[in-house]
Parts: structure tokens; C-alpha cells; sequence
């Protein structure tokens, strides 16, 4: 007894056993055209037994696999089987229901689908965190991810899925506010971080200005996304107005210029505050030795204090571009792009597969970002630490 | 210290005014509204939508609170040790999704209306209460707990008497960022029919009504800045009290 348990790892328990529930919910909906409700079918009905036996057993081998908690190998193994089972299902099953149902029928994964994809992808991340990858690794496994995600998607596997079909009737405008949507994001991170990391720098010397700055930072991140994109209208569209030659270079009260001062404002307070707490975590023997060294106030600030603080400053920038990747989505309420604009577009006329193009581009560029960040957090780290 | 004395009390009587006598704002706002439009918003009561905004943001976040110090308990227990890197794996990631989009994902499964901001503002706002509470609950000073298990406390009472009360502070921080969310999510909230203060705003946005967006914008905001205040104090207090 005591040796089975020991054998059997709890997350993959709980991972087969919501697996096996999200195999009762609906996998696909096939809807008459794509603003209705479609029905749920459940994966052992979206195709013929020779096609859902293979899908669903893999899906149940792959969930098996994650059970074994000794062998972390085999458990990610089982999340790449369970995760190649549903991409069988999926593209397999898409065609043959819409040859059932009419012309403008569309076809979507179901809660079901995103259940247990989401479950995967869990047991990966679990499986992934217990083998303990080095920054390097991470990063080669996140682009192996990345090149598996656009090579499934370019292949035209899953063309048939009403997500596909409203990005192939849309696929100029989605990488136009791609674009914008990077854009609005890295744009507003380098304009932060030009302005934050003098005004951090100075915070650090002089503490009056810190106590000044930090507060006033801190209540401008509080301010909801909405109200600040929103006020931000009414402020450019004065300057727009007023100061000659601003409309020129296309400051105006709605579009991108707003959408940019408010990603900026929220970007300020990560970058000076985490410029603050890296500078002021130099190890004060490391100052007194540069000290000790003849070094003035500029090269100990360059040479010591900045390298010594980088990962901390780094983590800002990370919080900023995460932040701003989620944020830029609500530009697309007030005119300034990116893909925001599909998601309230698609709220506006009730069609999930707009709401489905912009939320998931998005998502998947926050976690990439956020992974990214803290591989390049992580190098800067070590290399002090190997130096020392 | 000595500014915010001054700038609560102001910034308490201007949202309590333009919540309750918006009509006071009307000479202020007239001269961003379009020629001839209206100027304050009149199709629900400022009262109305600010309870409902709020009623949202109590409801989801006290759910999330209390789901989340369970889940926290569970996993710092020795029996759900090894739920411990998973839960970790989880809230790293699920907080780099943007609330805008958990909001977007929730209306396909959830249809329109208050359902899917409560869900969006309940499942964004259990991670850092989860992320704070585990980590008051592994850092608990450990001459504290062996006092508490060498005076022959049981589990439950060093969990209730001990450990749930020294985490308190911390994990009341983590209480903070996300009703601070909830409450930005759930102006995003009236996008999806959710009876927000954020109807104001985006009604402004809809019909180029300035004035709107400045008198929805101006409420949520400071709402949102006086609520941030008044959980930092209660934070301190807190600090203050266990420290003396």
C-alpha cells in the first residue's frame, strides 16, 4: 500500500481525475454560422470510432503517464501524447462536421477541448519544473513550443475551426494590430525606461525626491485601465488643440497617442521603483571596496552599483512589459489599435471567434514575454555570483 | 504624511459629491460634453451603478479570499507538499494573463452580463492572495512555532491562534493588489453588460462625450486611490499592533 502511494504523483491524481471529467464535457460546437449558440458534442461523437478511439485513448494514456511520479520523464512525455491525442481530435473531427452541417455552419474546440488542454499543458509545466531547466534550456524549449504552435497552425491542420476561418478572412488587419499591439507595448517599455531609470537614479541620491515620487507612482498604477485611457482623452486632445504642431506628429485625443501616455504613466512606477531597490541593494562592502578603490560617484554608480542591481532593475522591466501586453488590449477601446481591437469588436457583435483572435495572441505574447524576461532576470543573475 | 492628511478628507468629499450630486459638476464638465448634448449621465444614478460596482468587486474578492488562504493552508500543510511547485507553476503564470482577456474568455462560456466579471475578477483575484498567504505561511518565525508546539498546541490551534495571525499582514497585502485589480477589471466589466461605473465611461467613449468619460474616469478613479489608501492603512495598523 504504502509503495503504491509513493509511486503515485498527487498533481497527476488530480490532473487524471479533472482530465477524465473535462472528457464528459462537450469537445467541439458546431454552430449554423457564427454569431448563434452551437450544440456541444462530446469527443467520442465528433467523428467515426476510427478516428475518436486513437484520439481519446491517447488523451487517457497521456493522463496514465502523468500518474507516475517517479519517472518525470515519462510524465512529460504523457502531456506531449495527451496533447498530440487532441490536436488528432481536433483537426481530424473539424472537417467532417462541417461536411454534415451547412454552408455557413462553424466548428470551435469546447470547454471540454480547453479543459483538458489546459490540463496538459499543467502536467508539462509540472513535469518541466521537477527536471529543473536551466535558463538556456527554458528558452530553447519555449521557442520549440513556439515553432510547434506556428507550425501546427500554418499547416493548415486546423484551417476548418472557426477561429482560423475569421483570422484567414482578417489576416491583414491582424498583422496590422499586431504590430500595434507590439508597438503600443515595447514603445511606451523604452519611453518608461528612458525617463524611469534617470528618475530612479536620482530617488536613489536623493531620498526627499523618493519620498516624493514613489507615492504619487504608486497611486497612478491604482488607477483603473479604463478611467486612465479614458482621461488620458480629454488631456492630448487640449495639447492636440492647443500646442502647435502637436496634431502634426498625431497627438490627438483618441488613437494611439492616449493609449501610449497611459501605458506610459502605468510603466513608471516598475521602472523607478525596481531601479531604486537595485541600486540600494549594492552590498554596502561592495561600495566601501569601490570607494576604498578611488572610484568617483560615477564609476561606482556604473561600474558597481548597476551591474549589482540589474536583475532587480531587469524584473521592473519584466512587470512593465507583461503589464503592458495586457493593458494595450484596452486601446482598442479608444481607437489606438492592437489586438484589442478584434476582442471588443467581437464582444460588440456577440462573435467568440473575434473575442478568441485577440484574447489568445495576447496571451500567448504575455506568457512568452514573461518567460523571456525571467530567462534574461536569471543570466544577469549568475553572472555576479560566477565573477565573485 | 501631512499632505494626505489634507488630500483624504478633499478627495473623499469630491467622490461622495460627484457620486451624489453629480449635478454640481455640470458648469465643470459642460465645456467637454458636444454642443448641445448631455452633460452628466442620466440613464441610471451614479448611487446605483457605484453600489453595483462595488457589490461586484466585495463579492468576488471575498470568495477569492477565502478560497485562496484555504488553498494557501492546503498547500503548506505537509499533506499538500506536493501541490507546492504545481501551485507555484500557476499563479506565475496565470498572472502574466491579462485581466482584460480572462474577462474576454470567461463570455464565451459564460454569456454576457455579471457572471463572467465575477468569475474573471474571482479566478485573477485568487493569485496573489495565494502567491502572499503562502509565503507569510513558509516564513512564519520559527522560534514562534516551536514556543506554540512546546506549549502543546494542537495543529488546529497553532493554525488558528498562530500561524493564521502572524500571516495576516502579509497576506492582507496580497488582499490589496487584488481588489486593486478587481476593481479596473470590473470598469473593463461593462464591455460584457456587467453594470458597472464603467457604463459611463464607455458610454462616453461610444458617443465622443468627453464629459462623460471624465465623470465615469474621475468616480472609478478615486475610488479606486481612496480604497488602495485606506487598505495600506489598515495594513499598517496591523503591523503596528503585532509589532507592539
Amino acid at each position: 500500500m504504502m509503495g503504491i502511494r509513493t509511486h503515485l504523483s498527487p498533481p497527476g491524481l488530480l490532473f487524471a481525475i479533472l482530465g477524465l471529467a473535462a472528457l464528459l464535457a462537450p469537445f467541439m460546437t458546431l454552430a449554423a454560422n457564427r454569431i448563434v449558440a452551437g450544440d456541444g458534442i462530446v469527443a467520442w461523437r465528433v467523428a467515426g470510432p476510427a478516428i475518436t478511439v486513437p484520439g481519446v485513448a491517447a488523451v487517457m494514456i497521456g493522463l496514465a503517464m502523468g500518474l507516475v511520479a517517479t519517472w518525470t520523464r515519462l510524465r512529460l512525455l504523457g502531456a506531449v501524447f495527451g496533447l498530440a491525442g487532441l490536436l488528432w481530435l481536433l483537426s481530424r473531427s473539424a472537417p467532417i462536421l462541417l461536411t454534415q452541417a451547412g454552408e455557413y455552419a462553424r466548428v470551435s474546440p469546447a470547454a471540454g477541448f480547453w479543459c483538458l488542454l489546459v490540463i496538459f499543458m499543467l502536467l508539462m509545466a509540472d513535469a518541466l519544473a521537477a527536471l529543473k531547466p536551466g535558463p538556456f534550456m527554458r528558452a530553447v524549449l519555449l521557442f520549440a513550443v513556439l515553432a510547434a504552435l506556428v507550425l501546427v497552425l500554418h499547416s493548415g491542420l486546423l484551417s476548418d475551426l472557426s477561429v482560423l476561418q475569421e483570422f484567414s478572412s482578417r489576416r491583414d488587419a491582424f498583422f496590422t494590430e499586431f504590430q500595434r499591439h507590439l508597438g503600443l507595448a515595447f514603445g511606451s517599455l523604452a519611453a518608461a525606461a528612458l525617463i524611469g531609470f534617470p528618475l530612479g537614479i536620482l530617488c536613489h541620491h536623493r531620498a526627499g525626491l523618493q519620498g516624493a515620487t514613489l507615492p504619487v507612482l504608486s497611486f497612478l498604477q491604482t488607477i483603473p485601465s479604463l478611467a486612465m485611457f479614458g482621461l488620458m482623452i480629454p488631456i492630448l486632445g487640449w495639447v492636440g488643440n492647443t500646442v502647435p504642431g502637436a496634431q502634426a506628429i498625431g497627438i490627438a485625443g483618441i488613437g494611439f497617442a492616449p493609449a501610449f501616455l497611459a501605458l506610459l504613466l502605468y510603466s513608471l512606477l516598475p521602472v523607478v521603483g525596481n531601479t531604486v531597490a537595485g541600486l540600494a541593494a549594492t552590498p554596502p562592502a561592495a561600495l566601501e571596496a569601490a570607494r576604498g578603490m578611488g572610484m568617483t560617484p560615477r564609476q561606482r554608480l556604473l561600474r558597481v552599483e548597476l551591474p549589482l542591481g540589474l536583475p532587480i532593475i531587469l524584473t521592473g522591466l519584466r512587470i512593465v512589459l507583461v503589464q503592458n501586453i495586457g493593458l494595450a488590449v484596452i486601446a482598442g477601446l479608444i481607437g489606438g489599435g492592437g489586438f484589442g481591437t478584434f476582442v471588443f469588436q467581437g464582444l460588440n457583435q456577440t462573435a467568440t471567434d473575434l473575442i478568441l483572435l485577440g484574447a489568445l495572441p495576447t496571451v500567448v505574447l504575455a506568457l512568452t514575454a514573461a518567460i523571456l524576461m525571467d530567462t534574461l532576470v536569471e543570466l544577469t543573475r549568475r553572472i555576479p555570483e560566477e565573477t565573485a | 504624511m501631512k499632505i494626505g492628511l489634507i488630500l483624504r478628507p478633499v478627495l473623499i468629499a469630491l467622490l461622495l459629491a460627484l457620486v451624489l450630486r453629480p449635478d454640481w459638476f455640470v458648469p465643470i464638465f459642460a465645456p467637454f460634453a458636444p454642443a448641445g448634448g448631455p452633460v452628466i449621465y442620466q440613464r441610471a444614478s451614479m448611487l446605483s451603478l457605484s453600489l453595483s460596482h462595488l457589490g461586484i468587486v466585495a463579492l468576488a474578492s471575498a470568495a477569492a479570499t477565502i478560497v485562496a488562504v484555504m488553498l494557501a493552508i492546503l498547500v503548506t500543510r505537509p499533506a499538500g507538499a506536493a501541490f507546492r511547485p504545481l501551485s507555484r507553476t500557476i499563479t506565475n503564470m496565470g498572472q502574466t494573463f491579462p485581466p482584460v482577456a480572462v474577462l474576454a474568455l470567461a463570455v464565451p462560456a459564460l454569456g454576457f452580463g455579471a457572471g463572467p466579471t465575477l468569475v474573471a475578477l474571482f479566478l485573477y483575484g485568487l493569485l496573489p492572495i495565494f502567491e502572499n498567504a503562502v509565503t507569510a505561511l513558509t516564513n512564519l518565525p520559527r522560534a514562534t512555532m516551536e514556543a506554540a508546539r512546546g506549549i502543546g498546541l494542537s495543529r488546529w490551534q497553532r493554525l488558528l491562534r498562530v500561524e493564521l495571525p502572524l500571516a495576516l499582514p502579509v497576506t492582507l497585502t496580497g488582499i490589496r493588489l487584488s481588489i486593486v485589480i478587481a476593481l479596473g477589471t470590473a470598469t473593463i466589466g461593462s464591455t460584457v453588460a456587467a453594470r458597472t461605473l464603467g457604463e459611463v465611461i464607455i458610454a462616453g467613449l461610444l458617443t465622443n462625450n468627453t464629459a462623460y468619460v471624465l465623470q465615469g474616469g474621475l468616480i472609478v478613479g478615486l475610488f479606486a486611490v481612496l480604497i488602495y489608501d485606506a487598505l495600506v492603512q489598515l495594513e499598517a495598523y496591523l503591523l503596528g499592533r503585532m509589532g507592539g
